[in-house]
């Protein structure tokens, strides 16, 4: 089954907001050996000017996943995920995500094409204060599915 | 015998061990790291990122997908990288955007012998300033980021916002 173009333009919104802890940070934050103390520590990520720890830079990409998720899955979508690679990958800030966040995300779907059998799915997923809406994130990623002759 | 006295109205802050717009320049290497990646790194990846797809633990599913063996997840090394400019940046929140293409895949055997968590991979990067915006307050790193001789990101990019 083909990648459905159609589909360009669509959007895709968690269910349920995404609450940052400390715990996920800290996680995040051994899993991709990264040693700010800005993770771990709530008293130096004060001295910084935040409320409490820090996120990763490329924390981000869980609610995104998440988001992202809701339309790759989708049986209409038609995208193999035994066939797709990830193409590249951009994270930008409008602040960096801090422990007690509730992040809203939506998943938009910008660009669908197909080229040399294979298909590039560009999404945009905007993370956003749940509560107030204003924004704090934006995770550009393109995945390719590659064809069934490749 | 010497005392130093103590010095409370001076304690180093973030502020003083953070790298400065002024002191950068164009070209200079600002961070270079070797970083080892054992296939525990992908499966403790998996459990923090919730990117359980198979291709990153299971060698006869990566196979018969048509990798040579399992691989890291983009993610992880994307992740790994910008570790390290964190460390140097002093504050997290100084990475304002953060880009890369995944060029080539990192393949991650399953160490053959000894202790499952040793390291068969090994990422090589450095970061350079590629550009200084003195008016907007950021520089641009541009990192080259291999896996023995084989570049694995591409165009990467960071922007930093500093003091």
């Amino acid at each position: 089954m083909a990648v459905n173009t159609e589909l360009q333009g669509t959007s895709y919104t968690l269910a349920t907001p995404y609450e940052v802890s400390r715990e996920a940070i800290a996680q995040f934050a051994r899993a991709t050996g990264a040693n700010n103390r800005a993770h771990f520590d709530a008293e130096f990520a004060a001295s910084l000017g935040y409320r409490d720890v820090v996120a990763p830079t490329t924390f981000a990409v869980i609610p995104a996943q998440r988001a992202e998720g809701l339309y790759i899955s989708l049986p209409e979508a038609g995208i193999d995920f035994s066939r797709v690679v990830h193409g590249s990958e951009q994270f930008t800030y409008t602040r960096p995500i801090i422990a007690g966040d509730v992040l809203s995300a939506t998943c938009h779907v910008d660009g669908l094409r197909e080229a040399g059998g294979h298909a590039m799915v560009t999404t945009r997923t905007e993370l956003t204060e749940a509560e107030s809406g204003a924004p704090v994130a934006t995770v550009v990623s393109t995945i390719v599915v590659r064809g069934e002759a490749a | 015998m010497t005392e130093s006295a103590p010095r409370e109205d001076h304690r180093p802050g973030a502020a003083d061990i953070a790298p400065r717009l002024a002191d950068l320049e164009v070209g200079r290497t600002v961070v270079s790291a070797r970083i080892p990646i054992s296939r525990a790194d992908l499966v403790r990846y998996a459990g923090a990122s919730g990117d359980y797809n198979h291709i990153h633990w299971n060698e006869r599913f990566a196979r018969e997908v048509g990798l040579d063996n399992v691989i890291a997840h983009g993610m992880l090394t994307m992740g790994s990288v910008v570790a390290r400019i964190s460390e140097w940046a002093v504050d997290p929140g100084a990475i304002v955007d953060y880009r890369t293409r995944f060029t080539a895949p990192v393949v991650v055997p399953d160490a053959e012998s000894g202790a499952p968590d040793a390291p068969t991979a090994f990422l090589g990067m450095t970061a350079t300033v590629g550009a200084i915006d003195a008016d907007g307050g950021t520089a641009r790193l541009d990192v080259e980021v291999t896996s023995g001789e084989e570049k694995v990101l591409g165009r990467t990019q960071v922007k930093v916002r500093l003091q």
